[in-house]
């Protein structure tokens, strides 16, 4: 198990070095002169000049890449070109949004999916089963941001009930910022929903094989226990893992849900830093998600040998 | 498998025969999408703006008062086409990518492999939104994004497939009779890796429609005044309240192109790499 854990952990620093070359290249690859283009013609030529100096320009290459690297791993990750503020207060600002938004899409992603999942393993090949089999067809073909518009459309629309946009820390008012998270979470969880759906009704099939359901069944447990105890006990095991794998979909994934719900995060920050060709930003949000993305699914990995002894460490590269 | 028994075995079931009809009418409507249309897409009438759902138009007009249902006959065209693109572009790419890395093994192997991590660790809406970035908004751009972004996964199964037929006796055998490199891929091993390589292909045709409509949504694919159905939502956002159909028709339009495309690829799986499902059913992992 250590030696696994070694060596995925060595694969994983390996994949980040060369996701942050990648990410270095942003700035490289911008056709013309980043800053002129973030800053426009008319810039001021001592603007210009710090942020030039500043973001390291005029060393070659590789001297940028070195520093670059240096710094974004104590932290740094250099200036905005259009605010001045540090990449790294700007990430850190945006990052309570974003998480509440992912955290609860996968809270609706598990309250679509546990019920309808469990519900169609037990019934298979009847309605129900029928029924889920499609809704998950479709919550996976449905595009987020439409799911978004037609549910601003009913709800903060026609009905009234719910806010059509915006946002509200937590700590301000947790009344409000839970009313402006309910159609924003509904949206980004409904496609995790689908594919935990499926997740859960084979796990929860394979589960119902097992010789301890049966022999729970034939002392004669209470199907309801069976199911709780038995069934559902170890079905849902798995479901951390591939959860944890959903969650950093969803942190990365919210990106478009973001945008329609006007929803300040860190996809927000991410399309703004686009539009206005902000590249250091640019590159912190993605070397951020990137980063996420791979510790997630590390965690993920390590943690699913651990709980699957079957799983051989020799095997898996 | 021969073709006509993977045909007759796909099409048991009505729901990809379902598909299949939805998708030859997309296609038909995105070649014929002029002769079509019962409007000039591009044409506008100001004195006609957002007018609702009428026998003379039928998905209603747009705030600029040209017709919704000609603007989504017309932007069957440009999502397919960019759909397809896209994945012809992973396809290839990422296919090459995978045979060669199956079948030199070795550093090679570690190279290429390698590589393709470092892009799986993006996230493929970021990814896209990076590219697009650099390389400026519109259609081609596009293209190019989700086809760099859908390459891994097209090289991860190409490789997998190779691995599992390289030391078949049929390759072993036509090594030693002198088979060069060149014709052992090309004869023996590409035609036995080819069905996941086809599953796969249908269900990226869904997740790149759905790319596409989601960057012209944001304003990084299709530019105005091509009519593309993201853009249409985007432009229909603005007008949720006043008129919904601006928002409604295109929204069904994609979700009903990427469900086909979906219902097929799970088809085409149940037939052609049965084993794969039960993969990908307990990982969780679809997208």
């Amino acid at each position: 198990m250590t030696r696994y854990a070694l060596r995925r952990l060595a694969q994983s620093v390996a994949v980040l070095l060369g996701v942050s070359v990648l990410v270095f290249a942003i700035m490289q690859l911008v056709p013309g002169d980043p800053i002129r283009a973030a800053l426009g013609q008319q810039a001021d030529p001592e603007t210009y000049q710090a942020l030039r100096e500043r973001a390291g320009l005029d060393d070659p290459v590789p001297v940028q890449f070195v520093t670059w690297i240096g710094n974004a791993l104590t932290g740094d990750f250099g200036v905005s070109f259009r605010t001045g503020e540090t990449v790294l207060s700007l990430i850190a600002e945006r990052v309570p949004a974003t998480l509440s938004l992912a955290l609860a899409a996968i809270v609706v992603a598990l309250l679509i999916a546990i019920p309808l999942g469990t519900l169609s393993a037990l019934n298979p090949r009847k309605p129900v089963d029928w029924f889920a089999s499609l809704s998950s067809q479709a919550g996976l073909s449905v595009p987020d941001f439409w799911l978004g518009i037609m549910l601003i459309l009913v709800f903060a629309g026609t009905l009234g009930w719910l806010p059509s946009a915006g946002y509200t820390p937590l700590t301000e008012s947790p009344g409000d910022w839970l009313r402006h998270l309910i159609l924003p979470a509904i949206t980004a969880g409904v496609s995790s929903g689908a594919i935990l759906t499926r997740f859960v009704r084979s796990s929860v099939l394979e589960s119902l094989g097992q010789d301890h359901v049966r022999t729970a069944r034939a002392k004669g447990m209470r199907a309801r226990d069976v199911l709780t105890w038995h069934v559902l006990r170890n079905a849902l095991v798995p479901l951390v893992t591939v959860g944890g794998v959903q969650l950093a979909y969803l942190l990365s994934g919210v990106v478009v849900v973001e945008y329609v719900f006007a929803w300040p995060g860190l996809g927000q920050l991410a399309f703004q830093a686009v539009e206005s060709r902000d590249y250091p930003v640019l590159q912190g949000a993605v070397l951020l998600f990137a980063v996420i993305f791979l510790l997630v699914n590390l965690v993920v990995d390590l943690a699913y040998a651990r709980l699957d002894p079957r799983i051989t460490y020799r095997s898996a590269r | 498998m021969r073709a006509g028994e993977t045909l007759r075995l796909l099409f048991r079931g009505p729901t990809a025969i379902v598909a299949a009809a939805v998708l030859v009418v997309l296609i038909v409507t995105a070649f014929l999408g002029e002769q079509l249309a019962p409007y000039d897409a591009t044409a506008t009438d100001v004195s006609n703006r957002l007018q609702g759902p009428s026998g003379d138009h039928w998905f209603g007009t747009d705030e600029l008062g040209r017709d919704v249902l000609s603007r989504v006959i017309l932007g069957a065209e440009v999502s397919l086409r960019v759909g397809a693109v896209a994945v012809g572009i992973s396809l290839v790419a990422g296919v090459l990518i995978g045979l060669l890395a199956g079948y030199y093994g070795r550093w090679v192997d570690d190279v290429l492999m390698r590589l393709s991590d470092v892009l799986f660790a993006f996230p493929a809406m970021l990814m896209a939104i990076a590219v697009l970035a650099i390389l400026g908004p519109g259609s081609t751009n596009a293209m190019i994004a989700i086809g760099i972004v859908y390459t891994p996964i097209f090289a991860r199964i190409t490789r997998a497939s190779v691995l599992s037929v390289r030391e078949e006796v049929y390759v072993r055998a036509a090594r030693s009779a002198g088979a060069g490199d060149l014709r052992i891929i090309g004869r023996h091993v590409l035609p036995n890796v080819t069905a996941p390589i086809i599953v796969q292909t249908s269900i990226s045709l869904a997740f790149a429609i759905l790319s596409e409509a989601a960057l012209s949504f944001v304003g990084l694919g299709t530019q105005p005044p091509d009519p593309s159905w993201g853009r249409m939502l985007a432009e229909g956002r603005g007008f949720v309240e006043q008129a919904w159909w601006m928002a409604v028709f295109p929204g069904v339009a994609i979700f009903v192109t990427v469900l086909a495309f979906n219902v097929l690829g799970d088809a085409l799986r149940d037939v052609l790499d049965p084993r794969q499902r039960q993969a990908m059913a307990t990982s969780g992992a679809t997208r």
